[in-house]
């Protein structure tokens, strides 16, 4: 086990420095860092040819260069040294010192993206793997076949133009007309009625009450003026965390299971009377605070899961900590909401951006600005999410087919197992194993797609970071950036192997 | 597959799909048949290989290719003057139902803000898209045949070498090394582009070749060749290579859809094609600060990169449930026979 993983280390550093090799010789080649001093009028101009084929060791063919670059990059491997040497750009800025703030910029969307690509694609999979050869599982396998012929850079423009111009436009006099209400409520009654299923008379129902549901809270809000103060409020927060604490007990334990019921319960009523209790702490918290308060979250719904006892503990603490970190959720969403207003005001009331990841000059506590990063970072994360959401869906949907076609689901089945109970606990585990090395491929194709997103959104990321040193023929950033991408790609895949071979008894490492 | 089920009436072809028909016919087919038996009843395919051969054509035939003409009067460089305000004239609502009739008019897809003609240079623009799509994917495909053949052929230290290249190649993302190369050779017009991110697109078939050959190079009929006294070249491109097509076929095909993207994408940030050539990205790119006001500069190459990239993944799928079965759409109740075996690594 030590021995392979030491080999296959040493291995992904072999790989890593000729990859890098063969980066830097064709950036190398194709670049023209002096381009534009060439072509400027100043009297200067030699001097200033010489100064950065001075600082940039342009005298040095690329080959015989990238043994110098190597070199400062291995620097990095002296532990607490703080010897990292990646180089300068063209305007001698160290690319050490810029690299960690685009490093956060796309870090930051493009875990979102990760993580809501699984949540969602996962779920639908499953849910199409249920139905399958249902209206729902045909409509989403077309979907997903046109997602994966989008381009990004389609996707990002249309956002830009349509979701958030118009989601700005429609600000300006937030009134739904009727004709989109009916529409929107017919369209959520549709997709309620196929998601859940059931007979004739069942999908009717669901199709009725979703469906004048939807078009009914739309028409309330619209009229009461919601999109301009919104906020959830004291009765639909109670609604909410209820309504978290039934679904979370359901799915993963099931209504008849007493213990699980309390848990979700008691998280329920913590998360109610935290909500009640801590505004006022809320209103002088930090980004700080609110980890703590995540944390402790967590753990209070852990503890409650494990107090609850039982035979089955491990199932009510993940009862508990599902109920309670969504609970939490809904209580930060209210409170977040609550400075939409001043959001508003501090973007003219246009606060969907297309531009950047911050509103310039905008100061405010820790909600006002994370509201602000949200309302930036939704559009980019869509766009970057929609792209791999496909590929999570058709994988779950076929691993999830063949799952269930196997004989340990039908002893499951066999021996009066309900269908619950063989769906979540038997056979989404296993599922879950071949998409480990789907996440690795993934981390890589989204860091790629990263350079579209950033440069559509004009993000200040890894990406831009990439293209504007490409533009210029300013190579140390482009290898800045070839560097983190390259380790985070085999990072993950190396994390993939060991998670699969952990997870799959069947796969042994030598 | 076709195994003869002796007597009993054979079902009316209508009402039976394609590979269940196979196997009860008593006549053996060869799998060629049976494959492309596979594919022709896939409508979806079918129809999809249809209009993407109807658009390509199309695209050539109405601005022609180089110094030949086309029926197009418009070349995609030529500036005309601005008229009906850069409008499409393209009408397709016949006048009874109170449109225009269906005509083209002057400037179909209307004019960009030059007044260059936007049907010519949509056209270019799919020009280059199939041209890419199509070179990109052979080179692609015959780099990774030859050397995941010969890695999973001769195994040991050359399969080991090879892959370790391979890899040193994978690291990299699509979207970068093709950035890279696109930024080197993307003034050097389409052709020169395309083979040059073939040599970067090889790795995914590669590997997916010498999985297969690591199998078929175990099976009797290698063992038979060599014994007969067959050269390695011979066994790896005569015998092995033909049973190993099917991954070969689809995975080319899905590299070509891929290849479209890629393409767009590039031209779309500045690599990839350069004007005064076009491309459907560059199309997208060039326009899109001109959407509020001119909407349909947008909506031509967007439209037809998405139908492209589409109607070639729907190939690349029917190609597989052709080749594969297996993956065919498969029933909860068939699922026994169907099912693959597991992956058993190094049992003990």
């Amino acid at each position: 086990m030590v021995s392979f993983v030491l080999r296959r280390i040493l291995v992904s550093i072999l790989i890593l420095v000729a990859a890098s090799f063969l980066m830097y010789v064709m950036v190398g080649y194709s670049a023209q860092p002096l381009q534009d001093l060439q072509g400027s009028n100043s009297p200067n101009k030699q001097q200033l040819i010489n100064a950065r084929v001075a600082l940039l060791n342009l005298d040095v063919p690329p080959p015989l260069r990238w043994v110098l670059w190597i070199g400062g990059v291995a620097k990095c491997a002296i532990p607490f040294a703080n010897a990292c040497d990646l180089g300068s750009t063209i305007s001698n800025a160290r690319v050490i010192d810029i690299l960690p703030n685009a490093l956060a910029a796309t870090v930051q969307l493009v875990t979102l993206a990760l993580v809501l690509a699984i949540l969602l694609g996962v779920t639908i999979g499953i849910i199409t793997a249920l139905r399958q050869y249902s209206g729902l599982d045909n409509t989403v396998t077309f979907i997903s076949f046109f997602l994966y012929s989008l381009p990004a850079f389609l996707v990002a423009v249309l956002l830009k133009e349509f979701i958030a111009i118009g989601f700005n436009d429609f600000l300006r006099d937030p009134v739904i007309g009727s004709v989109a209400l009916v529409a929107i409520g017919l369209v959520v009654g549709a997709i309620w009625q196929s998601l859940l299923g059931g007979d004739g008379r069942r999908r009717l129902v669901v199709f009725l009450v979703s469906g004048l549901a939807t078009s009914g809270v739309l028409l309330l809000m619209s009229a009461t003026g919601w999109f301009m103060h919104p906020g959830l409020g004291a009765i639909p927060v109670v609604v909410l965390v209820a309504a978290i604490a039934l679904g979370a007990a359901t799915l993963l334990a099931g209504l008849r299971n007493r213990r699980a019921l309390i848990t979700a319960g008691i998280n329920a009523v913590i998360a109610l009377v935290a909500y009640f209790t801590l505004q006022h702490l809320f209103d002088v918290s930090s980004a700080g605070t609110l980890i703590i308060l995540a944390l402790a979250t967590a753990a209070v719904g852990l503890l409650s899961g494990f107090l609850a006892g039982g035979y089955d503990r491990g199932q009510n603490m993940r009862v508990g900590i599902v109920t309670a970190l969504l609970s939490g959720a809904v209580v930060l969403l209210d409170r977040f909401m609550q400075s939409w207003g001043a959001l508003l005001i501090a973007t003219n009331g246009r606060p969907i951006a297309t531009v950047g990841s911050k509103t310039p000059g905008l100061s405010g506590d820790v909600w006002l600005t994370g509201l602000d990063t949200f309302a930036h970072l939704t559009l980019p994360t869509i766009s970057l999410l929609l792209i791999s959401f496909a590929g999570y869906t058709r994988y779950s949907r076929a691993g999830m087919l063949e799952v269930l076609s196997l004989d340990y689901i039908r002893t499951a089945r066999a021996k009066g197992l309900p269908e619950r109970t063989v769906i979540v606990r038997h056979a989404f585990r296993n599922m879950l194993i071949p998409l480990t090395t789907l996440v690795a491929f993934d981390v890589g194709a989204l860091l790629g797609g990263a350079i579209i997103t950033e440069k559509v959104f004009a993000i200040p990321g890894m990406g831009s970071l990439f293209n504007a040193g490409l533009d210029r023929g300013d190579l140390n950033p482009v290898m800045g950036y070839f560097l983190i991408v390259a380790v985070m790609a085999i990072t993950f895949n190396f994390l993939a192997d060991m998670a699969y071979a952990g997870l799959d008894p069947r796969v042994r490492i030598r | 597959m076709s195994t003869p089920t002796g007597a009993g009436p054979i079902p009316p072809p209508t009402e039976t799909p394609a590979d269940e028909l196979a196997v009860a016919s008593s006549v053996p087919e060869s799998q060629g048949r049976l494959i492309w038996r596979r594919f022709v009843g896939n409508k979806v395919a079918v129809v999809s290989v249809i209009i993407l051969l109807l658009i390509i054509l199309f695209s050539f035939s109405a601005i022609g290719l180089g110094p030949i003409p086309g029926w197009w009067k418009y070349g995609y460089k030529a500036l005309n003057p601005q008229e009906n305000g850069g409008n499409p004239t393209l009408s397709v609502l016949p006048q009874f139902l109170g449109g225009n009739g269906i005509s083209l008019g002057e400037h179909p897809f209307g004019q960009d803000r030059i007044g260059k003609d936007y049907f010519a240079m949509t056209m270019r623009g799919i020009q280059n898209s199939a041209l890419v799509m199509v070179v990109l994917g052979l080179i692609a495909t015959v780099v990774g045949v030859f050397v995941g053949a010969i890695a999973g052929y001769y195994r040991g230290t050359v399969d080991a070498v090879l892959m370790r290249i391979t890899d040193v190649f994978i690291v990299i993302p699509a979207l970068v090394i093709g950035s890279v190369v696109g930024h080197w050779f993307g003034s050097l017009g389409a052709p020169v582009l395309a083979i040059m991110l073939g040599f970067f697109s090889w790795m995914g078939i590669a590997r997916l070749v010498r999985g297969e050959f690591l199998s078929l190079r175990e099976r009797e009929f290698v063992e038979a060749a060599r014994v007969a006294g067959a050269s390695d070249m011979r066994i790896i491109f005569k015998h092995i290579l033909p049973n190993a097509m099917g991954v070969v076929i689809v995975s080319a095909t899905l590299i070509m859809a891929s290849a479209i993207l890629l393409e767009t994408a590039l031209s779309y940030l500045g690599y990839g094609i350069r004007s005064p050539d076009v491309s459907l990205g560059l199309l997208i790119s060039s326009n899109q600060s001109a959407f509020q006001t001119r909407p349909w500069l947008f909506w031509w190459p967007g439209a037809f990169i998405v139908s492209l990239a589409l109607l070639v993944n729907f190939v690349g799928d029917g190609l597989r449930d052709a080749f594969d079965p297996r993956h065919r759409r498969f029933k909860l109740s068939k699922m026994r026979e169907t099912r693959p075996e597991p992956e058993l690594e190094d049992r003990p």
